[in-house]
């Protein structure tokens, strides 16, 4: 059990990433039933506008802001207005097929405006160890995890203690509802997609110098944050933010004592199993069939 | 359909085949094996269609049962089998496990689904790549033979065309013949309105079991072509993309619709491969040229038709009405 606290440490860094991408993807659903299948590009696609913002010459400090910016540009203004907004009447279905489309198109211009090759990229945090507990951890890792804690923390005030959260949480809950109370449906539809790209660029930023830049590496994280929001509980921030945690920490344990053949597989059961007894997820209110 | 007429949708389904069985016959080795790759998607796309188009349930695992029949068929095909026994594995397989796999359909509905396949694809992935004893790993499995069919050697392109073109019709005749049983009906009813086909009798559960393990088990024979037609495999062709890959095909060609499956694997395997002049473009273009579409039509190519079609008859009866309401007028 030696370095059981290395792997929960780490476990929970990567998790707190994971959560951060679920809580964007669960925000997306709440607020205007759309599935993102192009999350996982959303969080690879930040670190590439900052290295070509690094590469035109600024430091990274500009790069991490610019890349913030454009961002929320891109991913949540100009996601929000060329494609869900055209798509929405449309339904579930078709919109998340686009989603799909739309992640091969990130990935392709990528690689071929970018770069096909892994890229490093920068920590924010830097590098070296600390002990604890007569044990070393990573600085790295415990600053991801108290960064991503204190976006967690920052978010959850946000939708529980101020107005504009409540807002978005009645539209969230019932759009029709909070339009006849005045809440203003529309903006607070932009705002959570403000707030996803917002949340995608953060993890972009905290993510990227472990596994480095690359054009493929949204798959990976995609499909680990929308196994973290089911599990969690797909109509539930805390949900989401309890089922990154979790499966970051099972990932790490499971590459650490199952084997790392089948690491990957470790979470996809766990999906399985909760979606066959709990299909609401570990925190979610069941939703209401409509016919 | 019927504003085109019966003799004019014969003659339009004459020339298309006649077209597919000719026009082939001066490609080189590598039109054939795209058109090839072409029937053979179409059939698991086929499959997925009944799933998705007419049952109404999203299943992001056909990638996977696509790689099961390749590994059925390279596997027992290496070995000496024929292809017909590596068939009937692979149909027996994609279906028991198609309809294990349905049963979370029974429970949870719509994207809970799709992640339950999702997560299925990901492990049959993990699977064939790990498996070294069965399925050689990431070396994958070379040498597949291609099969004799009623005594012609299909080594050749040309021949292992037809070979998959055939299939295809085979498989299509009995589609055709499934949609317009008692049992496509019910599919049709499931998918429309899933609690007015139970309180018409339609026993719900096995009907949406049923049409999952047909459309897996379509799956699973798209793979048994496969595997003869490329003659090596490894797990990478089989992972999440190709399921997604088929999905898109569905709703792009136009779900619901029987010859969507055929449109759709003919844009996902064709377009590309015409837009190859533009190099490292192509697969953006075909993101966008598949996005734009979902936009313009969320019901696919074959929608755009239906739509127009509807209109024109619509137009046609108030043409007609108008007529008949300004005879009645005039009349004495």
């Amino acid at each position: 059990m030696s370095n059981l606290l290395d792997l929960l440490v780490a476990g929970l860094a990567t998790g707190a990433i994971y959560a951060l991408v679920a809580v964007g993807f669960t925000l997306l659903w709440q607020t205007s039933q759309t599935i993102n299948f192009a999350q996982g590009e959303f969080v690879m696609l930040p670190a590439f506008l900052m290295l070509a913002v690094m590469h035109a010459g600024a430091p990274f400090w500009l790069a991490i802001i610019l890349g913030i910016l454009l961002s929320l540009l891109l991913l949540g203004l100009g996601f929000k207005l060329l494609l869900v907004d055209p798509m929405l009447r449309h339904g579930v279905l078709p919109l998340a097929i686009a989603t799909m489309a739309l992640a091969i198109g990130m990935k392709e211009a990528v690689k071929q405006f970018f770069s096909a090759e892994a890229s490093p990229f920068p920590s924010i945090v830097p590098a070296g160890d600390v002990w604890i507990l007569g044990r070393v951890v990573s600085v790295q890792s415990l600053g991801v995890l108290a960064l991503a804690i204190a976006v967690v923390i920052g978010l959850t005030a946000l939708l529980n203690r101020t107005s504009i959260g409540h807002q978005m949480q009645a539209t969230a809950q019932n759009p029709t509802v909070a339009r006849i109370i005045g809440v203003p449906v529309e903006r607070m539809i932009l705002l959570t997609f403000l707030i996803n790209a917002f949340l995608v660029a953060l993890a972009s930023l905290l993510i990227t110098p472990i596994y480095l830049a690359k054009f493929s590496s949204g798959e990976v994280l995609g499909q680990a944050a929308f196994i973290a929001a089911i599990v969690g509980g797909f109509n539930q921030v805390r949900g989401a933010i309890a089922g990154g945690l979790l499966i970051g920490v099972v990932d790490n344990l499971a590459a650490a004592y199952v084997s790392t053949q089948y690491r990957a597989a470790v979470p996809l059961i766990l999906l399985i199993v909760i979606i066959l007894f709990r299909p609401q997820g570990l925190l979610g209110r069941p939703e209401e069939r409509t016919v | 359909m019927t504003a085109i007429g019966k003799y004019w949708r014969i003659a339009l389904g004459v020339a298309v085949i006649a077209a597919l069985i000719i026009v082939p016959m001066n490609f080189n080795r590598y039109g054939l094996y795209i058109l090839s790759q072409w029937a053979v998607m179409t059939i698991a796309a086929m499959g997925l269609n009944l799933t998705l188009g007419y049952a109404g349930q999203v299943s992001l695992a056909q990638g996977a049962f696509v790689g099961i029949g390749a590994y059925a068929a390279a596997i027992m095909t290496t070995q000496g089998m024929p292809l017909i026994a590596a068939l009937g594995v692979a149909i027996v397989l994609c279906f028991a496990i198609g309809w294990i796999l349905g049963y979370p359909a029974l429970r949870v509905q719509h994207h809970y689904l799709a992640f339950v396949t999702l997560a299925f694809s990901t492990l049959a992935f993990l699977v064939f790549r790990n498996e070294d004893w069965l399925t050689k790993g990431i070396y994958g499995i070379s040498n597949i033979p291609r099969p004799n069919v009623l005594g012609f050697a299909t080594n050749r392109p040309l021949p292992f065309y037809y070979f998959c073109l055939g299939s295809l019709g085979i498989v299509s005749l009995a589609m055709w013949w499934l949609i317009r049983s008692p049992w496509g009906r019910a599919f049709v009813a499931l998918r429309e309105n899933p609690v007015r086909a139970l309180s018409l009798g339609i026993d719900t559960r096995r009907y949406t079991l049923m049409a999952f393990a047909i459309g897996s088990a379509l799956g699973g024979v798209a793979g048994t072509l496969y595997a003869p037609l490329t003659q090596y495999i490894d797990p990478v062709p089989f992972n999440l993309s190709l399921s997604l890959d088929l999905l898109m095909m569905v709703i792009v060609g136009g779900s619901g619709f029987f010859f969507g499956p055929f449109l759709g694997a003919m844009i996902a395997v064709l377009l590309p491969e015409w837009l190859r002049f533009t190099q490292g473009y192509y697969l953006m273009l075909y993101a966008v040229a598949v996005m734009l579409l979902l936009i313009y039509s969320p019901t696919g190519i074959l929608g755009i038709l239906d739509r127009y079609l509807t209109e024109r008859r619509t137009k046609a009866a108030s043409a007609l009405r108008a007529v008949a309401k300004s005879r009645l007028e005039t009349a004495p």
